[in-house]
Formats: structure tokens, C-alpha cells, sequence
């Protein structure tokens, strides 16, 4: 296995393991390829907005476009930096069907010296028929404090 | 009982906490109302589950999104005569510090509401309410 790859499965392992929010919503990474990021939201029921009809909560949606499109950014980036969510959209299309795995395709589609750019799409079987979509930007090198520069 | 039935009720008997209990994300992320002279606030008790940077640490994006979208829907429910499930059409969030280790509040304000559509502003904030930690505004589908 290349030195790449093997850097690659350590940080799928970190955006899975090493986020508490994550674990906790059941949000993986499955892969990461050069400025792209793959992730899965495992249904289950406490993620639910309307017990009615058993679909996801919105807000589930938007951990798991928020985490992709931020591993995104790592992915594009050739040397690690703390990087900090300016602003986040989300379109919604439809609901998420019950009972199924969501999954999130991120693209960091440009970096810049200061700010990133991604797009993300989630969905169930196929990406032509997304459950939504998200446009997102990022600030690059934050102080580890949290404070935008 | 459906979901809407669950609302009806919580919100003719003033009862709100029933009204978060109702949806189980919010359950989840552990939101609870909090109603004061000016409407509803909701808060979101800080859990360990929340956090996205554990070395700040920090709230996690995306609980921080849910917490903003989901006080506009409670928003919506709140003001409504009528309830009906609001969809989310579309949010954008803006983070604006890095949220932490603290129980966070939600206000959102009522910006348009149509026949068909409802627009929401949204901010959330910590210890210092002239300080927020993100703003959203949301557009939400409100027909039965």
C-alpha cells in the first residue's frame, strides 16, 4: 500500500472515530480521493424529523454535508491547516426514504490562499436524484482557537 | 396519534416541551424550549455527543446547523394558527465563532410567511447574545 493510501485510511478512520458528532449520528467516511470526500449516514430512527412517515431530520442532512464537504477541503489541501466553515447551503429536494443509508459525495472544486470551495450531493442509490445538495466555503489556516483571522 | 395530532395538542395546552418531545432528533440532540416575554428560545444542552473538534473542543458544524434549522421549524410551529409540518426548502448557514463546550440558543424570527412559503432568520448563541455563533436563514414549504 502507498504511503498516500495509508495517510488516506488514517484520516477516514479520524473523521469517523475521532468525531464525537459523528459517531454519534452514525456518519462514516468511506473514502477520500483527491479533493473528494465519500461519506455515509447509517439510518436509524432517533435521526428522525417526522415519526410519522419515519424521514430523516433536515438536520441530519446537514452534519453529514457539513463533515464531507469539510474532509473535502483536507483532501484538496497538500499540506494540512485548521480550516473553519464560513457558510453552508442547503437545498433540499426530497425527503430521505426511511430506513436507508444516506450517502454524501463532497468536492472541494477550488482552493484559493485563504478560502476553499465545495460542493456536495446527497443521496440514496443514485446521485442524479439527490435528497439535497450543498454549496459550502471555507477559511483556511483558523488559529486552533476558533477565532476567524 | 400522528405527529400533527401530537402538535395540536402540545401547543392548544402551551405545553412546548411536549412539542420538541414529539420530534425524535430533537430528542437527540437534546433541545428544550425555553419561553420568555419575547417567544421561544430554543436551547440545546451542551453533550459531549455534540462535539465536532474535540482538541478546542467545539460544537460540531452540523449540530449547529440542526439546532438552527430546527428552531425555525419550532418558530413556525409556535406562531402558527394552523399547524402544518414545515418542509425546508433551503438554509444557509453562516458560522460565524466556534461554538463551545456550553449549552447554545436558538431565536428565530418569522421574516414572511405566504400561503406557500415561510422565510426564517435564525441566530444561535452561547454566554453572549450580541455575539452569535452562527445565523441562518431558511425558506420553508407551509402547506397541508
Amino acid at each position: 500500500m502507498s504511503d498516500d493510501k495509508v495517510r488516506r485510511l488514517n484520516a477516514l478512520r479520524g473523521f469517523t472515530e475521532g468525531i464525537p458528532h459523528n459517531k454519534a449520528l452514525g456518519i462514516e467516511a468511506l473514502d477520500l480521493e483527491r479533493a473528494t470526500a465519500l461519506f455515509v449516514l447509517r439510518y436509524d430512527p432517533k435521526l428522525v424529523g417526522n415519526p410519522d412517515t419515519g424521514t430523516l431530520h433536515g438536520g441530519a442532512i446537514t452534519a453529514l454535508l457539513d463533515g464531507a464537504s469539510g474532509a473535502a477541503v483536507f483532501a484538496a489541501l497538500t499540506e494540512w491547516k485548521p480550516i473553519a466553515t464560513l457558510d453552508l447551503r442547503i437545498d433540499y429536494q426530497r425527503a430521505a426514504d426511511p430506513g436507508r443509508d444516506v450517502l454524501c459525495r463532497a468536492h472541494c472544486y477550488k482552493v484559493t490562499k485563504n478560502v476553499a470551495f465545495t460542493r456536495a450531493v446527497a443521496y440514496v442509490d443514485d446521485e442524479a436524484d439527490p435528497i439535497a445538495t450543498s454549496a459550502g466555503t471555507f477559511m483556511l489556516g483558523t488559529k486552533p482557537g476558533g477565532k476567524k483571522p | 396519534m400522528t405527529i400533527l395530532d401530537r402538535l395540536n395538542e402540545a401547543k392548544s395546552s402551551g405545553n412546548y416541551a411536549a412539542m420538541f418531545e414529539a420530534v425524535p432528533y430533537a430528542r437527540m440532540l437534546g433541545l428544550e424550549p425555553q419561553v420568555d416575554g419575547d417567544g421561544l428560545i430554543t436551547v440545546m444542552k451542551f453533550s459531549e455527543h455534540t462535539i465536532g473538534n474535540a482538541a478546542l473542543p467545539a460544537i460540531h458544524g452540523g449540530a449547529i446547523g440542526a439546532l438552527l434549522e430546527s428552531a425555525a421549524i419550532f418558530e413556525l410551529l409556535y406562531r402558527a394558527e394552523t399547524i402544518v409540518l414545515p418542509k425546508t426548502i433551503t438554509i444557509t448557514i453562516d458560522y460565524l465563532r466556534s461554538a463551545g463546550a456550553h449549552d447554545t440558543f436558538a431565536r428565530g424570527t418569522i421574516t414572511r410567511h405566504g400561503r406557500r412559503v415561510a422565510n426564517v432568520h435564525v441566530e444561535a448563541w452561547q454566554g453572549d447574545r450580541t455575539q452569535p455563533v452562527a445565523t441562518a436563514h431558511a425558506i420553508f414549504l407551509v402547506m397541508s
